[in-house]
């Protein structure tokens, strides 16, 4: 079982990997990944020495150019293609078809992974994107329960990887204007959702106030800080209901599901998070690398109370239990 | 697991004597400091990118004055409460909740979400000097000496109690506890 | 330039199917996109009404094509979804996993709801057997103009979203079922009260978002009549109109009169907001700005 774990930073990627991450995944400092965010990411000679930390010590490199190149600018994720070969990153993760076409002709030693951003949630997807790019590996979107991920994997000839902790997108990946239309800066041509520079907190008669694009996303009495305004985590007014219409403030924890999804086939786990810091990185890597080891020995996993550092402090084990739908 | 930085409050017999000292020599001292940092550590400013020139107000709740980060000049001053100018972004939080985060104890997010750290102004300038801290793998205390030399050998005399004594992390630990 | 009509992403039930589209085919359109587009389980409501909608479309001179789910995971859905090139129209492809049944060479068009940002994604469609491409709804116009230029050299017809509730996201969770405290299998069907989506507002009453079952639009219209001339010249093929439950034969008949410029773009909007007092407009992303915003200026509060 393969641990694939966040790094939003150089530090972040010493930090997995020293925590025992198999695999860590980061991304170029510009518009070509999805984590595109102030003051993270790495430059071109970040990733060659962290391909070098993290190969020197047995983990492989992971890096997700995975938003939609715009039209016009496809050079840019071009070159953040064969810039990842250059520094010898184990993989590229890419949603884009056109993008991935470009990688199987002009890198085709290059192994691609298909990225949650593609949304792939059958096995007619995933086996359509296995033969026409030679995908080897796919991130599978948030929106499968534990059994029909395991019904995918019976018709399927490639891996899987699955999400088992950190923040949750409740829309299928890759295919949310939401933030968007709420800020003009869009999840899949620029990386990033709910922008920063787009935020609002202030207070208003006792209440903070957390605007995105001059919405309202939270309102939360004072002494309470008003949470990050992610919009498919806000508070909103339906007719009569008031409250949070997408998803409560929570993340997802799956980690008590790990023997069931070993058992559904899923070849490696997924931790969310390259915006998060290296503490929370080392952290999270450490308690699920116990979890792998024991499953590897034969043991039962521990249980784990990593609750604290999830968004919101509450967790969940979302699409897996077939009743979050 | 660690306690929550935002437990630990330095202790009213440090921080009443802090508020009649004389202001300067804090400013200058945090001054140096800001330069020799930064100077040893470049990758901040490129990560701070273009919120270099942004005034980011640190607000650590259990002292006595506030501090004011202008990074494209390197300067670091302090402010009576009440004095303190605006800032384009306000980070609040103890000094213990601080500290955490810049050692990589704790995790920005996590203080966030448990309300030990507040946040106004700014976000984008926020997250860029958060993230770019978090990288630079500080230590405060081999900072603190490096960029104060003649304060460094009594400081580390002072630090060793003052730590037992408040539970802060004034040093990075060198076996990272997570 | 003429006009297409999108598929009806909303719960209508065979009575009201029926008239719409009985409607639609004496209307200035050149095409219709038929089908269930967002909740396989909606669809043994309803389906009985396809054959005779394409005949009457047909019969009034329409193309017609089926359309692929937005989102298909069940097994139920992939079967459905194999059976769909055998009917003998063309497939509009909405979610790519559509290809798997669709044989190389065989003609089909692709979907607003698939990911089309760029000339390479665009090229590789087209050898794949894309005819006819309607854009996401948020591309910009730097975007649309590239991509309008690689179409005509592919000689390939170019579709952008012309009006109506914006498509902004799918889910596997049902928001009509939670809002009802309901699990999507449990769902009772509830999202056929709202024939054009239910509202969902900020805390502070900003009319913001619509949920429909498990999609979610914005609750304002948008309208890209300011852009139609930008659009003739860059070559785009057609206009989309997505249908609404009050007033569409209206709506595409001013349509049409815009494209043969008999009307202005200020008199279609004045039009509309005659017509339907309580629709907002927004025509941001072609912009390139906030969705949300119309004719430059922020939604209002």
């Amino acid at each position: 079982m393969e641990l694939v774990c966040p790094a939003g930073t150089p530090a972040a990627l010493r930090a997995a990997v020293d925590a025992g991450a198999h695999c860590v995944y980061c991304g170029f400092a510009d518009d070509t990944n999805a984590r595109n965010f102030p003051g993270l990411n790495f430059s071109r000679a970040e990733l060659d020495s962290a391909v070098d930390y993290a190969h020197a010590r047995g983990a492989k490199v992971l890096v997700a150019i995975n938003t939609f190149p715009t039209a016009g600018n496809e050079g840019l994720w071009r070159s953040a293609v064969a810039d990842a070969e250059a520094a010898g990153a184990d993989a590229v993760i890419l949603a884009d078809p056109g993008l991935l076409a470009h990688a199987a002709e002009h890198h085709p030693d290059l192994r691609r992974h298909l990225s949650v951003q593609a949304a792939a949630a059958n096995p007619d997807a995933i086996n359509f994107y296995a033969s026409a790019f030679g995908v080897r590996r796919v991130v599978l979107p948030r929106v499968l329960s534990v059994d029909e991920i395991a019904a995918i994997n019976r018709e399927i000839d490639v891996e899987t990887e699955v999400f088992v902790f950190g923040g949750l997108c409740v829309m299928a990946e890759g295919r949310c204007s939401l933030s968007s239309y709420a800020t003009g800066r869009s999840p899949n041509m620029n990386g990033v959702c709910s922008p920063p520079e787009h935020v609002d907190y202030s207070q208003e008669g006792g209440d903070s106030v957390a605007r995105l694009g001059g919405f309202t996303i939270h309102r939360t009495h004072k002494g309470a800080a008003a949470p990050y305004p992610t919009l498919c985590k806000g508070c909103f007014t339906s007719e009569d209901k008031t409250g949070h219409v997408f998803e409560d403030a929570v993340s997802l924890d799956a980690s008590a599901l790990v023997p069931r999804l070993v058992n559904a086939g899923v070849t490696a786990l997924k931790i969310e998070g390259r915006q998060r810091s290296r503490a929370y990185v080392a952290q999270i890597v450490r308690a699920f690398r116990a979890v792998t080891d024991a499953l590897d020995a034969g043991r039962a996993p521990p249980a784990l109370a990593l609750a604290r550092l999830s968004e919101g402090q509450a967790a969940t084990t979302g699409a897996y239990a077939k009743t979050w739908r | 697991m660690q306690r929550d930085g935002k437990d630990l409050r330095i202790p009213v017999i440090l921080s009443v004597p802090m508020q009649i000292l004389p202001l300067w020599p804090v400013s200058a001292a945090l001054d140096l400091l800001a330069r020799s940092l930064l100077r040893a550590h470049p990758e901040i400013l490129r990560r701070i990118d273009k919120y270099q020139n942004h005034h980011f107000v640190l607000d650590i709740t259990d002292l006595p004055f506030i501090l004011q980060l202008d990074p494209a000049r390197a300067g670091l001053r302090a402010f009576r409460r009440g004095a303190a100018p605006a800032g384009d972004a306000r980070i609040a939080g103890t000094f213990a909740a601080f500290l955490a985060m810049l050692h990589g104890v704790e995790d920005g997010d996590t203080l966030y979400f448990s309300g030990a750290l507040q946040i106004e102004g700014d976000t984008s300038a926020v997250l860029a000097l958060r993230n770019a801290l978090d990288d630079a793998e500080l230590d405060l205390s081999a900072e603190i000496a490096s960029a104060l030399p003649a304060l460094s050998a009594p400081l580390r005399a002072a630090l060793a109690p003052l730590e037992r004594l408040t539970g802060l992390h004034l040093r990075r630990p060198a076996q990272e506890v997570y | 330039m003429d006009l297409t009509v999108a598929p009806n992403p909303f719960f209508w039930n065979a009575d009201t199917v029926r008239s719409f589209y009985s409607t639609l085919a004496c209307a200035p359109v050149a095409r219709v996109v038929l089908g269930e587009l967002v909740c396989s389980k909606r669809l043994p409501f309803w389906q009985g009404e396809i054959p005779q909608a394409i005949d009457n479309l047909q019969a009034g001179g329409k193309q017609v094509a089926l359309t692929s789910l937005a989102l298909i995971t069940l097994k139920r859905e992939r079967k459905q979804m194999a059976e769909l090139p055998g009917l003998g129209l063309p497939v509009e492809v909405n979610d790519l996993s559509a290809l798997h049944h669709i044989a190389p060479g065989v003609p089909f068009w692709v979907g607003p709801m698939v990911n089309v940002y760029n000339e390479s994604t665009l090229r590789w469609l087209v050898r794949r057997g894309a005819t006819r491409v309607c854009l996401p709804p948020e591309l910009p116009m730097r975007s649309v103009a590239i991509l309008a230029n690689i179409a005509q050299g592919e000689g390939v017809a170019l579709e952008v979203w012309g009006h109506g509730r914006l498509p902004l996201a799918i889910s596997g969770r049902c928001y009509h079922a939670r809002l009802h405290d309901r699990a999507k299998d449990s769902c009772q069907f509830v999202c056929d009260t709202d024939p054009d989506g239910r509202d969902v507002d900020t805390l502070d009453g900003q009319r913001f978002l619509v949920v429909n079952g498990v999609q979610t639009l914005s609750q304002a219209y948008a309208c890209m009549a300011d852009h139609v001339g930008q659009l003739r010249e860059m070559g785009v093929a057609a206009l989309r109109l997505q249908p609404q439950s009050v007033g569409f034969a209206a709506i595409c008949a001013d349509y049409a009169r815009l494209l043969a410029d008999e009307i202005c773009a200020d008199r279609l909007a004045d039009n509309l907001r005659a017509a339907h007092p309580q629709m907002q407009l927004c025509d941001g992303f072609g912009r390139g700005q906030a969705g949300a915003s119309w004719r430059g200026r922020a939604a209002p509060a």
